[in-house]
């Protein structure tokens, strides 16, 4: 692609990364790695919920960052308790809100409640209390930061762990080719539970990430975005390569955009010609050990999964239910 | 005085939360106490307690919710049992950490393996370090005396913590009892609404819940473990004004009988009333027996204990749970604690009685008493006897 | 906070170990971490703000005439604004000792 140049820049007036808001949520001096997707994402992610929110936050890379006593990254009011509990304690927050204000204890509508958790906090440890609050249908946001990893720990795999990585805990070897199972589909089990809004997002579409978030929060009832978040030190990536790589994702389909609107799929970023997988798994020393045979079955199953999350933007009715029946007037 | 009537005592127990304008409950049903949670379901679904009910998903996801409560500023209030405390634990030490003045009734029931649903201190004494404060009682008026208090106690200013009421899973929790009940206008005037020093709010952000590097872990503790003796005296003091108001007082140690006693029994929960009944058949064949009932277990009443036991020679600690691969017993080693650096102290005796809800009678403490009488061991290899069972 | 960690007191901690101070991290200068930083050659920059934007640490700043530079108090000399940046007007150069 050419660079843009100046020349180019004359056609425009302004430029939309200028628009976004300047205040940050989410203070530098906090501990990530160099090049930290997960970072950014929560950088981004804080100045879209906007100052009359509250955030739960489960134990993992961006927890431990961000508040080692006494110093702490986060201007929203935060509370961290347990690595699987985010969605119980968030829960609990929701309803403590919802009882004040109904009570007359707080006055004017109660801050937005954002639940957060890593790929392991979410989709292994914390799935149970995740698919409880999004039963009882709370009024909360869930975001997921899917570094793919037990990260914090060191990089040990979790049930989001793609197909063929390595990691300490599912190294390759003679017996091995790395992680033997497909990624876990969190949307797919979050959608099931029939909540009006799931959504995938990507820092590197920012765009994107910031008004789904932004469409989440207002969202009534559970909301659930799963966000990736590229992590050189464990996917071994240059540092400068973490948005980079967060758009290959999308661009050969490992990462599509969609959202779930009540029930109903669509894309959110189209992609004309996908590229083949290897341009995505190249960079990525955690890949470096895959042969023909399971980069051909990557990227078969890449665009089989493809096709079918297109079928499903095309389905004429939603597969689950909704949560709640519809209230009067609707 | 108060109203007197006939009610199951996990009724009375919910009752007791509605009355004190309970916010918040997040609970998970578990036998010997599913009819508080039921209760206090159809209480909230009736209008009769305005209040937010959560139907969480595991008792693990109770207690954090409870904490998600708290920290939004709502008086919460939970319920739980052997099993269920024990999935909770994790969390139960970080609520008390996080000072969260969580109300929780435990229906005590034996612990699995194998399993029982039946009676005794072992999930509760599986919980000694959490940090909470501790209380048992005895009947089904305190049960409901003690869950009001509860809420004046761990939301004090200076207290904030956690406060766990211990009752006996289906000996109390399913028991028709005869209490006095107070009415609404007297809770509210005891017991004004809950405003939290900390909480979540975007006008006043705060972090909460960040982790302690070595330089600083020991100071949490200590800072912890003062606020919990400290608050022995904030305890004493709304003991004594619910005594005023309503005649019922308690104390942290009671003493039944105790005057010119040699031998004294300790026990807690419920096994203090049988135990009474023991004391008063002996006292009557002149035997110089005496009945110490425990009931601030956290924080431990050292003072009180020691000035409890008095001068008698033998002090018999009956615990109703196995601390397995100990020497000796759960309340029997704190007990022994208690007296080890004083150069008088009682002989003390440990038994560990009903467990997995086996029936303890008068008789079986006549027994106990009446072995205690008899030459004491010395140098035994384990320092409690386990009563009655069948070999 | 200002004491430092291992001579604070156990009076001095806050309800259950709160952090009232909000940002409080911004005294942590994890800028002595970077072996490289950023430079902006001002005459390709179309100050669009894309580098502002991609910053895992909000460590670019804007400056007079709507021109951006890294705040060396920040900066972890990852590289990522370099390699997004929409002319290519950033080049990491190596810290000197």
């Amino acid at each position: 692609m050419d660079k843009f140049d100046v020349a180019n820049s004359q056609k425009y007036d302004v430029y939309a990364s200028r628009l976004l808001p300047r205040e940050e949520y989410f203070t530098s001096g906090h501990r990530s790695c160099q090049g930290c997707g997960e970072a950014l994402a929560v950088r981004w992610v804080c100045k879209a919920i906007g100052k009359d929110a509250v955030i739960a936050h489960a134990t993992g890379c961006m927890e431990i960052v961000s508040s080692g006593f006494p110093q702490t990254a986060w201007l929203h009011p935060w509370i961290h308790v347990a690595f699987e509990n985010t969605a119980a304690v968030a829960s609990g927050v929701e309803a403590g809100f919802k009882i004040l204000a109904r009570k007359g204890k707080i006055s004017g509508r109660p801050p937005k409640v954002v639940a957060m958790g890593g790929d392991g906090g979410t989709s292994d440890i914390g799935l149970q209390a995740l698919s409880g609050a999004m039963e009882r249908g709370h009024n909360f946001t869930y975001i997921c930061w899917d570094n793919e990893a037990y990260m914090n720990t060191g990089i040990q795999r979790s049930s989001s762990t793609p197909f063929g990585a390595m990691t300490t805990t599912s190294p390759p070897g003679k017996m091995s080719i790395g992680q033997h199972t497909w990624k876990k589909n969190m949307m797919s089990i979050a959608v099931a539970h029939g909540i009006p809004y799931v959504a995938t997002a990507s820092p590197s579409y920012l765009f994107d990430l910031y008004f789904k978030v932004k469409k989440a929060i207002e969202t009534p009832g559970p909301a659930y975005i799963h966000v990736l978040s590229v992590c050189p030190t464990g996917w071994r990536s240059a540092t400068e390569l973490s948005v980079r790589l967060g758009r290959l994702a999308v661009e050969t389909a490992v990462f599509p955009l969609y959202e779930v609107v009540d029930g109903r799929y669509h894309l959110t970023v189209e992609v004309p010609k996908l590229r083949p997988v290897t341009d995505y798994l190249k960079p990525q020393g955690r890949f470096r050990h895959l042969r023909e045979p399971e980069i051909k079955f990557i990227q078969q199953q890449v665009l089989a999964r493809y096709e079918l999350l297109l079928k499903k933007c095309e389905a004429p009715y939603p597969e689950f239910p909704p949560l709640h029946p519809p209230e009067e007037g609707e | 005085m108060g109203k007197r009537v006939g009610m199951e005592v996990s009724i009375a127990v919910s009752y007791a939360v509605g009355l004190a304008r309970a916010e918040a409950i997040a609970a998970y049903p578990i036998t010997p106490q599913t009819h508080i949670v039921e209760h206090l379901s159809s209480m909230v679904a009736n209008g009769e307690l305005e209040a937010e009910f959560i139907n969480v998903e595991s008792e693990h996801s109770a207690i954090s919710a409870c904490i998600g409560t708290s920290a939004a500023g709502a008086r919460t209030f939970t319920a739980t049992s052997s099993q269920g405390l024990a999935l909770m634990h994790e969390v139960l030490f970080i609520a008390s950490a996080m000072r969260f003045p969580i109300v929780m009734a435990v229906a005590n029931r034996a612990l699995s393996g194998p399993l029982s649903i039946w009676n005794d201190h072992s999930d509760i004494m599986g919980a000694r370090d959490i940090g909470w404060i501790q209380t048992f009682v005895e009947n089904g008026q305190e049960a409901f005396d003690h869950t009001v208090m509860a809420f004046k106690i761990a939301e004090h200013h200076q207290v904030l913590m956690p406060m766990i009421i211990n009752m006996d899973g289906f000996i109390l929790t399913h028991v028709v009892e005869a209490l006095e009940l107070v009415d609404q206008e007297m809770v509210d005037r005891f017991l004004p609404a809950y405003h939290p020093r900390h909480y979540l709010d975007p006008k006043h952000p705060v972090t909460m819940g960040a982790f302690a590097m070595p330089e600083i872990y020991t100071e949490v503790k200590m800072k912890h473990q003062v606020i919990l003796m400290n608050s022995y005296d904030k305890i004493m003091e709304v003991w004594q004004e619910w005594g005023k108001l309503t005649g019922r007082s308690y104390q942290p140690v009671e003493r039944y009988k105790t005057q010119g006693a040699k031998i004294l029994l300790l026990t807690m929960g419920s096994l203090s009333e049988v135990a009474a009944i023991a004391v008063d058949e002996l006292r009557d064949q002149g035997v110089p027996v005496g009945l110490l009932k425990l009931r601030l277990w956290r924080p431990f009443p050292l003072a009180a204990l020691r000035e409890a036991v008095g001068g008698a020679k033998t002090l018999i600690v009956c615990d109703r749970a196995i601390s397995l691969g100990s020497a000796s017993a759960p309340v029997l080693s704190e007990v022994c604690s208690a007296f080890y650096s004083l150069s008088k102290r009682p002989q003390i005796r440990g038994y560990i009685v009903g467990l997995g809800g086996r029936d303890v009678n008068p008789e079986d403490f006549k027994e106990i008493v009446a072995q205690a009488q008899a030459k004491p061991e010395e140098g035994l290899s384990q320092e409690f006897h386990l009563f009655g069972v069948r070999s | 906070m200002s004491k430092p960690l291992d001579q604070m007191t156990w009076q001095e901690i806050e309800l259950g170990g709160l952090l009232r101070e909000p940002g409080s991290a911004r005294a942590y200068r994890v800028g002595d971490w970077r072996s490289q930083h950023p430079v902006w050659t001002k005459s390709r920059c179309i100050r669009c703000g894309v580098c502002w934007t991609v910053c895992p640490e909000a460590a670019i700043v804007e400056e007079s005439g709507g021109y951006f530079d890294m705040d060396p108090n920040y900066c972890k000399g990852c590289g990522i604004c370099s390699k997004e940046c929409v002319t290519g007007c950033i080049s990491m150069v190596a810290e000197e000792e």
